[in-house]
C-alpha cells in the first residue's frame, strides 16, 4: 500500500475499520508526503508530527480496546487545520506577526467536534493574514505555491488547505470563507470546498474577521468526502450565539445520478465581460452536463449582483476594523516597547500589522466615521438587503444557482499584489453568497490551456447543503475532473 | 474622490495604527480608488430599503445561568506580554493624580 495519501476519505475510513491499516501507518505515510512535497509548496505555517502521531496511537489503542460500534466516526483519519482555527495548546498565527507566539488556551468547536470524532492534526494551514486576501500572498509566513503550477498562487485566504488537500497532503482540511476564502482556493487548486450556511457551523475559536460573514468550511477530493465531515461539525454549539438550531440531516449519497425534477439556475450577471474564455467554456459544459443527467437548466437573473463587491468590501472592512481593535499588545499578542499607553497601542498594532490589513482596518473606520457612516456603511447594509432578496427570489424558482467560482484560474504569484482592486475583483462571484448567507460549493469541471484547474460554483437555499452535496455528487459520479492530481 | 494626508492621519488615529509617511501615501492612493469604485453605490435607490446588519433571524439567546469552571489565572495571563502579580499590566492610563 505505496499510496495511503491517494485514498479518499470514505476508503481510508474502511481500511482503518477493517483493520487493514493503523491510523499510525495512515499518519505516518501523510507525514511522508509533507516532507516530499511541503518544501516546494509551503502548505503549512506549523507542523504537528508528534501530536499526530501521539492520536493515531491512541486511536489505534481505541479500536484495539473497543467494539467498531462503539468507535468514534473519523477514528484515526489526519486532517489539516487552517491556522484561524484555534487548537490548545498549539500556537495559531493567523498569518500575522502580531500572533506570532499566541498559544491558545481552548480549541474551536468545529476542530473539537473532529477531534472527538476522533481524527489526528497535522499541522496548522497557511492563511492570508486575518484571512484577508485572495491569494495567500498576504501571510506574513510565506507564500504557498500552487500545486499545479508552483509559479501561481493557490488562491487564498485558505490557500494553505487548498493546496495541502491538493497536493496529498491531508486528505481533508478546515478552512474559513468570508467572501470566498474556501471557495476560490479550492477552485485554484481543483479540488472540492464547501461554505456552508451562515449559522449552520458554530465560529467559536475562529478569529473574527467580519463576523456577519464568517463561515467555517471544508476541504476535500469529493462532495462524497466533504459530506462525512460536514456531519460531524454541523449543528447548534452553545458557545456561538449565531449557530442556529436547526436539525443536520444525515446526508446520504447514493449513486443515484438521475437529476430528473431539480432546477438549477444559471445567473446571466456570472457570465461577463472579463470572464476567462477557458473558465466559461468549462463551467458551461459542466452546466450541460447537469443538463444531461436530467436537471432543467433555467436562466435566471440575481440584478443587484454588480454591487456585491462595494458592499462586501465596506461591510467586511467595518467589522474587521471592530474585531481587530482587541490587538492592543495588552492581554496576547505583539506588544511595541513604548512606555506611553497610546503610543505603545499605536505602535503594537502598526508593526504587528500587515499591509492588507492595516488597509482593510483603515478602510473600515473610514466607513464607520463620523459623517461617512450613512453615506458608506449604511447604503452597503441596505443594498445587502437587495443581494439577499435576489437570491430569496431566485429560490422561489430553483434548487440551486451554477456560476464559475471565479472569473479567472489560478493567476501568477506577484501578479496582483500591487493593486488591491484588482485583487479584490477575484471575489466577485463568491462574496454574494456570504452577503445572503447561503451556502455554496465549489468543485472542479476542467482545465484551462495552461493546465490549471477551473472550478464551479452551486449555491443554494439557507440550510440546504445537502442538495448541494447531491448534485456536486451525482457530478462527480459521472465525471472524472475531481480525480484529476498534481504532478509532484 | 481623493483623500488628503490629512484624512488618512486622522483615519489612522481613530484606528490607533501608526503609519510610516510611505504608508500614508500609499494608502491615500488605494483608499481613493477604493471609495472611487464603492461610490456605484450612491446610484442605488434604497429609500424604503431596510439594513441587513444579520441575516439570521432575529432571536434572543439565552442560556441557563449555571456558574461553571472559569480558566485559571495562569491560563489566562499566559499570552500577556506583560504582567505582574496575576494582572496584566499596562502604562500609565492617567498622570499627574487626574
Amino acid at each position: 500500500m505505496s499510496n495511503l495519501s491517494d485514498l479518499s476519505v470514505r476508503q481510508a475510513l474502511k481500511l482503518l475499520q477493517n483493520g487493514d491499516i493503523s491510523s499510525v501507518e495512515v499518519t505516518q505515510s501523510y507525514l511522508d508526503r509533507i516532507q516530499t512535497v511541503e518544501p516546494q509548496i509551503k502548505a503549512f505555517i506549523t507542523l504537528t508530527p508528534e501530536l499526530a502521531i501521539a492520536q493515531a496511537k491512541s486511536a489505534d489503542q481505541l479500536r484495539k480496546n473497543n467494539p467498531l460500534e462503539d468507535l468514534p466516526a473519523l477514528l484515526g483519519l489526519p486532517i489539516a487545520v487552517k491556522d484561524v482555527l484555534a487548537l490548545q495548546n498549539v500556537r495559531c498565527t493567523c498569518g500575522s506577526r502580531i500572533l506570532e507566539n499566541f498559544i491558545p488556551p481552548y480549541t474551536a468547536t468545529t476542530v473539537q467536534r473532529l477531534l472527538d470524532a476522533g481524527v489526528v492534526i497535522l499541522g496548522k494551514t497557511n492563511t492570508d493574514e486575518f484571512a484577508m486576501g485572495s491569494s495567500t500572498e498576504n501571510s506574513a509566513y510565506q507564500t504557498t505555491h500552487n500545486p499545479w503550477n508552483q509559479a501561481h498562487v493557490p488562491g487564498g485566504s485558505s490557500g494553505g488547505s487548498a493546496a495541502a488537500v491538493s497536493a496529498g497532503m491531508a486528505p481533508i482540511a478546515l478552512g474559513s470563507d468570508t467572501g470566498g476564502s474556501v471557495r476560490q482556493p479550492a477552485s485554484f487548486c481543483g479540488i472540492t470546498g464547501l461554505k456552508p450556511t451562515y449559522g449552520r457551523v458554530s465560529r467559536f475559536g475562529l478569529i473574527a474577521y467580519g463576523s456577519s460573514l464568517d463561515s467555517v468550511g471544508i476541504f476535500s477530493r469529493s462532495a462524497k468526502d466533504l459530506a462525512v465531515i460536514f456531519e460531524q461539525i454541523a449543528g447548534r454549539d452553545p458557545k456561538d450565539a449565531t449557530s442556529m438550531d436547526i436539525p443536520v440531516p444525515g446526508i446520504h449519497l447514493n449513486s443515484n445520478t438521475d437529476l430528473t425534477g431539480v432546477r438549477i439556475g444559471v445567473p446571466k450577471e456570472y457570465f461577463i465581460t472579463g470572464i476567462q474564455t477557458d473558465v466559461e467554456k468549462n463551467v458551461r459544459t459542466a452546466i450541460q452536463h447537469f443538463e444531461s443527467l436530467g436537471a432543467q437548466i433555467v436562466e435566471i437573473s440575481l440584478p443587484h449582483t454588480e454591487y456585491a463587491l462595494p458592499v462586501y468590501y465596506l461591510i467586511a472592512t467595518a467589522e474587521a476594523s471592530a474585531n481587530l481593535a482587541r490587538f492592543d499588545g495588552v492581554r496576547y499578542g505583539y506588544s511595541a516597547e513604548e512606555t506611553s499607553l497610546w503610543e505603545r497601542f499605536k505602535h503594537s498594532r502598526g508593526r504587528g500589522f500587515g499591509s492588507e490589513v492595516k488597509r482593510r482596518i483603515m478602510l473600515g473606520t473610514y466607513a464607520l466615521s463620523a459623517g461617512y457612516y450613512d453615506a458608506y456603511y449604511g447604503q452597503a447594509q441596505k443594498v445587502r438587503t437587495l443581494i439577499k432578496r435576489d437570491f430569496e427570489q431566485a429560490f422561489e424558482h430553483v434548487d440551486a444557482i451554477a456560476t464559475p467560482v471565479a472569473p479567472t484560474t489560478a493567476f501568477k504569484i506577484g501578479e496582483h499584489t500591487n493593486d488591491p482592486l484588482a485583487m479584490y475583483l477575484e471575489d466577485i462571484f463568491t462574496l454574494p453568497t456570504n452577503l445572503a448567507g447561503v451556502p455554496g460549493l465549489a468543485f472542479p469541471v476542467g482545465f484551462d490551456h495552461q493546465g490549471l484547474p477551473v472550478g464551479m460554483q452551486l449555491m443554494g437555499p439557507h440550510f440546504k447543503e445537502e442538495t448541494l452535496l447531491k448534485l456536486v455528487h451525482a457530478y462527480q459520479l459521472s465525471t472524472q475532473w475531481h480525480k484529476s492530481m498534481p504532478d509532484l | 474622490m481623493q483623500l488628503t494626508i490629512q484624512e488618512v492621519e486622522h483615519i489612522a488615529e481613530l484606528a490607533k495604527l501608526d503609519l510610516s509617511d510611505e504608508e500614508k501615501e500609499q494608502y491615500r492612493e488605494q483608499l481613493s480608488s477604493i471609495l472611487a469604485y464603492a461610490a456605484m453605490l450612491q446610484n442605488v435607490d434604497t429609500g424604503d430599503i431596510p439594513p441587513t446588519a444579520s441575516v439570521l433571524p432575529e432571536r434572543s439567546v439565552l442560556r441557563e445561568d449555571v456558574v461553571q469552571e472559569p480558566l485559571s489565572p495562569e491560563t489566562v495571563l499566559q499570552n500577556a506580554p506583560h504582567q505582574k502579580e496575576q494582572q496584566f499590566k499596562v502604562p500609565i492610563v492617567m498622570e499627574n493624580g487626574q
